[in-house]
Formats: C-alpha cells, structure tokens, sequence
C-alpha cells in the first residue's frame, strides 16, 4: 500500500526525522493560510498523488507570494496529473502539501529496499540526490553505496556512518546523518515498510539534514497488525478496476490490449498473456482468479473483465488443482445468462473434475468456444478478435 | 528415487484441524502419503483425519519420528510455524499459506541460519503448490492424477504452470521423478538452485523443467549452476514476456525492478547457460520429449 507524500513525513517526524515546516490544504484559502501560518517568503505547493516525478509533470510550483500559493493551488486541485510512472490517464490532485522553500547546498538519494538476494533490508544512499534512482545507476554508478542489515540486530552506528562518509557528507554532520538512518529503519521495521525513499534528502547552508521528499510503501499482508497504517489508503489514487478487484478477492491489473482474461494462478495468467501476444493479440488484463473459486467470484470476475470497453474477446483458462471446474463452469454459465455479453468467450478447463465442468458447459447451451488445450485457448482467443470464429 | 519425499517419509501436519488442511490431509493420506501426525496448539491428544494431534511439533517429532512437514497456517501465525518447524528438527518443511509478510520471511531466513547449511530444514514455499512424488508421496495441494511416475524432475514458482507441464509431459507418455514448487513469494525458503542440485543427484531423474518467471534473479544463479555444474539437461521457461515493468503480476515476487529482472533478459541469460528454452508454455510436451530422446 503506498501513501502520500506528507503522511510519510508525518511518520518519518514521528521517529525524529527532520521535515520542513508544512501543513495539508483542500482549498486554496487552506493553502494561504498554510503558507502564512509557516511564515517565511518562499513556499513549495505540492500536489498529493501516489506516483513520483510530479516535477516534471507541473506537480510542484514554488511560490514567492501568498497569491501566489492560491493560483498554484487553483490549478493543481482537482486536475489529473499525469507523470512517467501514472499512466495515461493520470491521477486525481485532491489534496496539497504547502511547505517552506529550503535552499539545500546539495542533495542525496537515500533509500530502503528489500534486497531479494540477501533476503534482507537494503540501503542505497547516493550523493547524487534529485533524479530517480535509474538515472543515478545509469549516469553515476560509482556513487552508489549499499548496505544490507542484518535482520538479528538491526542497523549498527558504524554501517550508518560508513553510508555518511561514502556519500560525502561533511564529517560535522555525520552525527545528525545517523540518528537519521536509524530512525528510518526503526520505522520500517515497527511498521512493516516494504519500500521507503528519502529523495532529495537536503544538506541546508545551516548544517541541517532535511528529508525534502518521502515515499513509502507498506507491506500488504502486514496491514493485519497496523490499524493505524490502513487508514492512511487513498482510494482515489487507486485504479478504480483494481480497487474493485481487491474487495472482490481478485488480483488484477489492467493494460492495453482487448482479450479480457480470466485465469487462476499468477503464473499461468503470466503465461497465457504471453500465449495470445505470440498468436498476434494482446491480453487487456492480468486477472487470477485464486484458488477454491466460486461461481460467484466467477461471475464477478466476468464483471469486472467486462466493465473494460476494450475487451472484444473473453478467454477464460483454468487448469484447476484446488479449483473446480464443474464451480467455473457454473460461473460462466451464470455470467453469459446474467450479463449482457456481447463478446465471444473461450473456456479451457482442465484438472480437477474437468467432465463434470465441460457437461455443465455442453449442457447450458450458452455459446461459449471451447478449448482443450494452453495452444487451441490461446489461438481461439486472438481468431475471435480477427473475426475468424464466430460465435 | 525421488528429491524430498516418497511413500516412506513420515509426515506431520501442522494446522491439521483446519478446513483447508482437512481437505488435503486427506487428499495426501489417500495418494499414499505417510501421514504420521498433527499439530494444533491447544488439540494435543485428540485425533483427526486418523491421525494423532499434537500441542508443539517438538511432542509430534518425538512421538512419531517425522523428519517432513507440511503446514497450513494462516498467514499471520506462519512464520513461527516455520521456525517451530526448523527447531523441532524437521529436514523438509512445506508451507502452502499465502500472505506471509516480508519481514517475518526476512526473520525466518535468518532463524534457520542458526544451524549449519548441512543440517539446515530445507523450505519449500511459502506461497507454493508443494512437493509431490509421482506414485509416491503427496505433500502439497497439486491434482495429483496429472502425475505419473517417470525421469523428469521439474520446479516451479507457479503451481498452475507446475500443473500445466505436468499434464502436457503425461498426454506425452512422460512422467515425473518430483515436481517442486518453490512459491511465487519475493523471499522463499529454497530457490531453483537448491531443486537443481538434488536432481541432479538423484539417480531417478534424467532431466529437469525450471519454470520460473519475471522478478528477482534465482533463475539466473540456477541457470549458470546448470552451466558449470550439471550433467542432466534443463529445459526452461520463464512466464511474463508481456508484463509491464514496475507492476506486480499476481505473485508478490512478480515484479520487474531491477535489471536482469525480465522475462526477456531472464530467457537470453538461460539460453547462454545452455538451457533449451520453451518459448511457450503450450510447448513443454513438444521440447522435453526432444531433450530426453538426446
């Protein structure tokens, strides 16, 4: 689960991180009045989007006047911002982040990711702050430090300081630099932070380490133990399909193309995609179904493939071990009878009580294209959008 | 032969009374499985599935000598599942649970780290389909008649793909020494490596299927193994050529991040390494007959 940009420094302060002075706002007159409550005569208005490079995308204005902070403000709110990493259709601005302007002497990349090899938190720090980390890895290779913490007892001071001193810090602000880098990993630990960047994190003229941009990412399957992090979800940055998949105990990802796909395991939806891509089509989601599938969540599944405009086709490919194929069968009988389907529909069904399911099929009379293998699933698909195949 | 387990090892079931262990205890009992006995914390000297139940898996291994597990505990009571696992000295444990979060993994990896790497519990999942013989022993929730006795070894992240080249192998006349899933989470307990090695060291295998798929780089590390190390061939297929970057596919682990991460980068190193690839998963029952006829 990702959060906002100011909930994350809320969180970061908590555990003794410094943040500029800021304050939210819904309204431009929340935005003055945030910006005169913080003082000074330069202020950043950032808009609120789960996604990074909102630079670029006009995401982030500095303003040197009150009226200036309520014009910034007028256009971000309500606007969809799309950056590098939304998508076409961008993300909603419902809520800002008003912050004192700082002048930094320079910048650092700091982050914490989970190193898959090590099976451990890894830290990456760079002195080369401000753009994203791929951009460092390609244009400054040499200035990536990493670390990886032993899990049995935490981060020590001393790989703290390694990490200050590799990066260049100024010796009189290692200190600072430490207690900096404990605190963030104490967080991720406390809270179950999968993913936590620290970018641009600003050495100011006065000796301060300032954390000017933070991102964090929760680990899903450990909301159970934190209340408190749940609610921090945003829906409205949430693709409204995938938020529907998730309540509905389906995991789904929406793309381009127009065979809606609908499969159980993460694997072989994977590898379906890839099946009707070589015969020439393109899948419009990745969808698996789960395990133990009713016909309900069959029926649902259908819902929410459907609810895309562009799917022309529907495959559906089960190969069931603790599924059933007589249940997805029922489902998709349910679906064809219920829901105004428009489209053709290719079922697969192999495994666990595959007769029983094909009978159901057979027997309903709704005019789905069956397939008995991967191959024929995947060709039956991409005919049907060719207009090969009939219904 | 067989890797893990066959018809003689004598398995525990930790969560046995629950509805979804129930149901496959069951399964397994009946494909021949040596079932020896349960935990459930707070059940011990009840019986269950005709199986005694136990409070600790310490009280099970003592009383009935298991040396498998296979566990079927929700996912925030897993993790110590696992580690109650590995202290009570059981060699193989299978955790089927999906959700386990990623720093109790990170606990349990370096948990079993306190025994030395040969006496180390060997891991199987989380977030996987198991282990199964083929004719021998069941310790997973796979459909178990698509698996019939025969010499190729085959390990998976995906137990739906794991089914899928099982099937094609039969339709074939070709069956299965042990099919492995290893489990579609960013950290789990053994790797395709591990699964490499102890094929080719069984004497009943004569070659091995990896499926692997988009995320992290196990398949790479097992594929220069294979290179250096193995005698057997490796036929292989990796799932998600269309999946955009940076998106998880359904598994945890299923996200291209950094690189070498991608399907495309992940085939081209396997192909340098001397793995004969299945460009699609319609064509594992078309490629592995060709590698065994060699």
């Amino acid at each position: 689960m990702e959060i906002h940009e100011y909930q994350a420094k809320a969180i970061l302060a908590d555990y003794g991180v410094a943040i500029p002075d800021g304050g939210l706002a819904y309204s431009p007159e929340q935005a003055t009045y945030r910006a005169s409550e913080i003082g000074g005569e330069q202020w950043v208005v950032k808009a609120q989007i789960h996604s990074g490079a909102r630079g670029k995308a006009g995401g982030i204005k500095v303003c040197n006047h009150e009226r200036e902070v309520a014009e910034a403000a007028e256009d971000l709110l309500g606007k969809r911002l799309v950056t590098q990493q939304t998508g076409g259709r961008g993300k909603g601005v419902y809520r800002l982040y008003v912050e004192a302007a700082v002048a930094s002497e320079s910048e650092l990349y700091l982050g914490f990711v989970l190193g898959r090899a090590a099976e451990r938190v890894m830290i990456v720090a760079s002195a080369s702050g401000g753009s994203d980390i791929e951009e460092i890895v390609a244009s400054d290779p040499s200035s990536i430090v990493r670390i990886n913490v032993e899990p049995a007892v935490g981060l020590q001071a001393f790989e703290a300081r390694e990490i200050a001193f590799a990066v260049g810090l100024d010796p009189s602000l290692v200190p600072q630099a430490v207690n900096l880098l404990t605190a963030c990993y104490r967080a991720i630990i406390d809270l179950d932070i999968t993913m936590l960047e620290i970018n641009p994190l600003a050495v100011t003229a006065d000796g301060r380490l300032l954390a000017l941009d933070a991102k964090m990412i929760f680990d899903d399957n450990a909301l159970f133990r934190h209340q408190d992090v749940s609610e921090l979800r945003d829906k409205s940055q949430e693709d409204p399909r995938e938020r529907t998949a998730v309540d509905r105990g389906l995991s789904y990802v929406g793309l381009d193309g127009d065979i809606g796909c609908i499969i159980n395991g993460a694997g072989l939806a994977m590898a379906t995609m890839d099946m009707i891509k070589h015969a020439g089509g393109d899948p419009a989601n990745f969808l698996d179904i789960g395990g133990g599938a009713s016909p309900e969540r069959v029926l649902k599944a259908f819902r929410l493939v459907l609810s895309d405009d562009n799917v022309k086709a529907v495959l559906v490919n089960i190969f069931a071990g603790i599924n059933r194929c007589d249940w997805v069968a029922e489902g998709v009988v349910q679906a064809l009878r219920q829901l105004d389907v428009e489209v053709p529909v290719v079922v697969r069904l192999s495994g666990t009580n595959v007769k029983e399911g094909q009978a159901i099929l057979a027997q309903a009379d709704v005019g789905v294209i069956t397939a008995d293998s991967l191959a024929e699933a995947g060709t039956k698909a991409v005919a049907c959008i060719a207009g090969r195949a009939t219904k | 032969m067989s890797i893990i387990v066959n018809e003689n090892t004598p398995v525990i079931v930790q969560g046995i009374t629950g509805r979804i262990a129930t149901f496959h205890t069951t399964d397994m009992a009946k494909y021949g499985t040596n079932i020896v006995g349960g935990v459930t914390p707070g059940k011990g000297g009840t019986r269950h599935c005709g199986v005694e139940v136990f409070d600790t898996v310490k009280q099970a291994v003592s009383a009935t000598e298991a040396t498998a597990s296979i566990i079927f505990v929700p996912p925030p009571f897993a993790a110590d599942a696992i580690m109650e696992a590995a202290d009570a000295g059981i060699e193989y444990c299978v955790c089927i649970t999906e959700g386990i979060p990623i720093q109790d993994m990170i606990r349990v990896k370096r948990y079993l780290r306190r025994y030395q790497h040969a006496k180390r519990m060997c891991l199987i999942g989380p977030n996987c389909a198991g282990v199964i013989s083929g004719g021998k022993a069941l310790l997973g929730i796979m459909p178990a008649h698509i698996y019939m006795p025969g010499p190729v070894g085959i390990v998976s992240r995906s137990g739906t793909l794991g089914y899928e080249a099982a099937s094609q192998l039969k339709a074939e006349g070709i069956g299965v020494s042990t099919s492995v899933g290893i489990g579609g989470d960013p950290i789990n307990g053994s790797s395709f490596l591990d699964h490499l090695k102890r094929f080719e060291a069984d004497r009943e295998t004569e070659a091995v299927v990896m499926i692997g798929e988009i995320g992290g780089l196990q398949e790479t590390e097992a594929a220069i193994y294979a290179r250096d190390h193995m005698h057997k061939p490796v036929v292989g297929y990796i799932a998600g050529l269309t999946a955009p970057k940076g998106r998880t596919m359904g598994h945890a682990g299923a996200i291209v991040s950094t690189a070498g991460e991608s399907a495309a980068e992940k085939v081209a190193i396997l192909r340098d390494s001397g793995v004969t690839i299945v460009k699609l998963p319609s064509e594992f029952g078309v490629v592995v007959p060709k590698v065994l006829r060699r």
